[in-house]
């Protein structure tokens, strides 16, 4: 309780400050020397680094350290030094006839390269990072184009995009939803005709009554033999590559409500020469034309 | 005559909470409402059987430990409950599939997130701050806790705090600031609360009988007084409508952002640290039964402490629209609070001497050693994470998570644990805990929780800073988020699994702390006996 000069404790040999609380008391232990030496050489080293580096505010601004170092700066001269790097290939890209550019190999490759790039920052949410796309986005993989797989097409694909409302050059069909049109036997019929005509197995008695139903509502723009056709958008339905599906209800789906998939337009966001770079890196993926 | 003053006010918080339960503009202030009137009205009920009835004299003599015992109760409760949701969102981060479909909007991650923080950071680590502060303030100072019932009201008052701001992220009130997610009224509620614990504190300081204050007073007082001034600062907003939750912040863009981080840095370096040194300066030396290091380390570390932690905020904000100087002077400041921060644990872990044989055989001491060890090692990441360099590699990955959890299941949750194995029997009149070998099992199971936990978070926080600023040669970007993602998968799953082992191991405590206030049979057998 009351504080005792020359305590000693008994186990160190040390005095104690006298103090008792509760049964604990302090012994009078100096600083540990090398936590007091740390302690200073950190305040040192503080003050030489607001010394060389902006940190004291003032009434106008703030000390600009005598390094002259900014963070903005040094991102500038990075991304500076990059486009200095590259700007001969830049301006080529920008300038080049996409059919004839793969001929210049070097070329081809920064094109390949930086297309792969801005394809993982703005292109990989939908369609994958592997760009193997997802139920509603399609696969760039493979050798099945909605719009057409050359590279021209493409390129035109990325810089208007799909059924989007801002670019007036945007890609743009609109299946219609069958379900205001047709019976409900009818979209059976047609649905068992799809299956029969992609090869899956399906109702041969239903899929008879819904080839008629598809040779009058479907074939104008999927083709009487159901291959499609690029001008439109219109996907071939005899293959075994399905944007939303290939089963009976997801199929069902499509007829009744149709499907409306949008991509916006890049070519502005983009530049020419980035645009070009993603058409030259998704067109030799493996299915460019 | 004050009863039918207290039944007056209670009716009328009834006949007002009602009121905005009826006009309510959204489901969360609706629900707070009838959860506020519901509360009141079960107090007018109690009050009046109360009234003019005799009152049974309570004996003010000695110390006033109702509220602890509750509070420590609470504090286990707390535990549990946080560790649980922590469990839950760290395997819905690894397999997103269970954002349950059906639980929407509920029970989804960015719901789930601030309940898990709130619940582990204000619920536990707030109940286990205000149940130890009272015990150690009445100890150290030889006094009952000043206000009668108002450590009580400060009990009720934090806890009805803590179940506003839970049910309130579930149902989406929030405003959107990293711990300081709760609505205006519920800030409101926690400044009347927080006041009164206040004036408890520095009552029962005032009226002591200990000539000299203790150094654990000095950490929970500015820990207390801090967090008010921080509380209030960051909450300054203009509710869109007095009968709706939906707030604006007075501040915008950076200076929001700046005030924000302002708030969060020094929430870790008073409420987390200066607080929790608080405990260890009073349980460390009670459990080991040796005097404290050194009074004059505990002198020089607390003000250098509490003056340099509150400038270090800007380190969350490198690289950002925070101007370069704030930027270079919160990493200066937080390089410079390395060493003040090791005092507290040189100090703690120095008071072993003489002691430290008791390792061996006692898993509580052992506990507090282990916590004083993650005390030191985050305090020395942190400065390390704050420096510009480092940073850029660092922020916005799971390090940062790592870096969190190794300072808050580690100093944080084993001290706490340690306080509530030195509280519960001494607070129940029990011997010792229930069993001493579940208290081993429980530093075990919690230890190698917290290294699957932070050695997966180092390795896929380093992991994901290197992939997102790999470049190849002309400047392109290697890597996209979503390979990132993937890559860091296998490190999600060893996480949860480190946060399963460190839950299971405070079951145990909640069942261990369960048999000792049930008064079964003690368990007498000591642990890991040393050899002869």
């Amino acid at each position: 309780m009351a504080d005792k000069k020359n305590d000693i404790d008994e186990t160190s040999g040390i005095e104690t400050t006298g103090h008792n609380w509760d049964g604990i008391k302090e012994l009078n232990n100096p600083l540990p020397r090398w936590w007091l030496w740390c302690f200073y050489l950190t305040i040192i080293w503080g003050v030489g680094y607001t010394i060389a580096y902006p940190a004291w505010p003032m009434i106008t601004g703030a000390t600009s350290g005598v390094l002259g170092y900014s963070t903005r700066a040094e991102v500038a001269q990075d991304i500076a030094r990059f486009d200095e790097q590259n700007s001969a290939l830049e301006t080529a890209l920008a300038d080049a006839d996409l059919t004839t550019l793969a001929e210049n190999e070097e070329l081809h490759r920064y094109a390949v390269a930086g297309g792969a790039a801005v394809f993982r920052a703005q292109c990989s949410q939908c369609h994958g990072s592997g760009a193997a796309g997802a139920t509603g986005y399609p696969n760039l993989l493979d050798d099945d184009w909605l719009w057409g797989g050359d590279i021209e097409n493409i390129a035109y694909t990325i810089r208007h995009g799909v059924r989007n409302e801002t670019d007036f050059d945007a890609r743009w069909s609109e299946m219609p939803a069958f379900g205001d049109i047709l019976e409900r036997d009818e979209i059976d019929g047609v649905v068992q005709h799809v299956l029969a005509i992609s090869g899956q197995d399906h109702d041969a008695e239903l899929a008879a009554t819904g080839a008629e139903v598809f040779y009058d509502q479907c074939s104008a723009c999927h083709a009487e033999d159901g291959v499609g056709n690029r001008d439109l958008g219109a996907p071939n339905l005899t293959d075994a590559i399905w944007l939303y599906g290939s089963d009976v209800a997801a199929l069902t789906e499509t007829v009744r409500n149709a499907r409306f998939g949008i991509m916006p337009p890049w070519g502005e966001r983009l530049g020419e020469a980035d645009t070009k770079a993603v058409a030259a890196y998704v067109h030799q993926l493996g299915g460019g034309e | 005559m004050s009863n039918y003053l207290k039944l007056v006010a209670l009716g009328l918080v009834v006949f007002i909470a009602a009121l905005a339960a009826n006009w309510g503009r959204d489901l969360a202030y609706q629900v707070h409402a009838i959860l506020i009137m519901l509360v009141a009205a079960g107090m007018f009920v109690w009050v009046l059987r109360q009234t003019d009835s005799p009152q049974p004299t309570i004996d003010t003599s000695g110390y006033m430990d109702g509220v602890i015992r509750a509070g420590v109760i609470a504090t286990g409760f707390w535990g549990v409950v946080g560790f649980l949701v922590g469990v839950v969102i760290a395997f819905q981060l690894a397999f997103p599939v269970l954002n349950l479909d059906w639980a929407q909007p509920y029970a989804n991650f960015g719901r789930l997130r601030p309940l898990h923080t709130s619940a582990v950071i204000f619920a536990f680590g707030g109940n286990a701050l205000i149940m130890s502060s009272f015990y150690i303030v009445q100890r150290t100072c030889g006094a009952r806790l000043w206000g009668g019932n108002l450590a009580w009201f400060v009990f009720w008052g934090y806890n009805l705090f803590i179940v506003l701001a839970a049910t309130g992220y579930l149902l989406g009130a929030t405003q959107s600031k990293e711990y300081a997610e709760p609505e205006w009224y519920v800030d409101i509620w926690l400044t009347v609360v927080w006041v009164a614990f206040l004036a408890v504190y520095l009552g029962t300081i005032f009226t002591r009988k200990e000539r000299h204050i203790y150094v654990a007073n000095w950490f929970l007082l500015s820990f207390i007084v801090t967090v008010a001034m921080l509380h209030i600062v960051n909450n300054i907003s203009i509710p869109v409508s007095i009968w709706g939750s939906k707030s604006v912040q007075v501040f915008a863009g950076v200076q929001d952002a700046m005030t924000q981080w302002w708030y969060g840095h020094n929430a870790v370096g008073f409420f987390l640290t200066a607080g929790f040194l608080g405990m260890m300066y009073y349980f460390v030396p009670k459990q080991a039964g040796r005097p404290v290091f050194s009074y004059k380390l505990s002198i020089i570390h607390f003000w250098a402490l509490i003056f340099l932690y509150i400038w270090a905020g800007p380190h969350h904000l490198h690289y950002t629209a925070l101007p370069d100087w704030a930027s270079t002077l919160g990493m200066v400041f937080s390089i410079i609070l390395w060493m003040p921060s090791w005092g507290g644990m040189i100090n703690g872990l120095m008071t072993l001497q003489g002691a430290w044989d008791k390792l061996r055989t006692d898993p509580i001491i052992r506990m507090m050693v282990i916590s004083l060890a993650f005390y030191g090692m985050s305090t020395f990441e942190g400065p390390m994470m704050s420096i510009r360099a480092v940073n850029s590699l660092s922020h916005y990955t799971d390090w940062t998570i790592g870096h969190v959890h190794s300072g808050a299941l580690g100093w944080n949750g084993m001290i706490t644990f340690g306080a509530l194995y030195f509280l519960t029997p001494k607070l129940w009149g029990r011997a010792q805990m229930y069993s001493m070998s579940a208290i081993n099992w429980h530093f075990w199971l919690a230890t190698i929780g917290i290294v699957l936990y932070a050695s997966s978070m180092w390795v896929t926080g380093i992991m994901e800073g290197l992939m997102w600023r790999e470049v190849d040669a002309q400047g392109f970007l290697v890597n996209s988020f979503a390979d990132t993602v993937s890559a860091k998968f296998p490190m999600y799953v060893v996480r949860g699994l480190g946060g399963v082992m460190y839950l299971a191991g405070a079951l145990i405590m909640a069942w261990n702390m369960w048999m000792t206030i049930r008064g079964g049979e003690t368990v007498t057998a000591p642990v890991g006996v040393p050899a002869e």
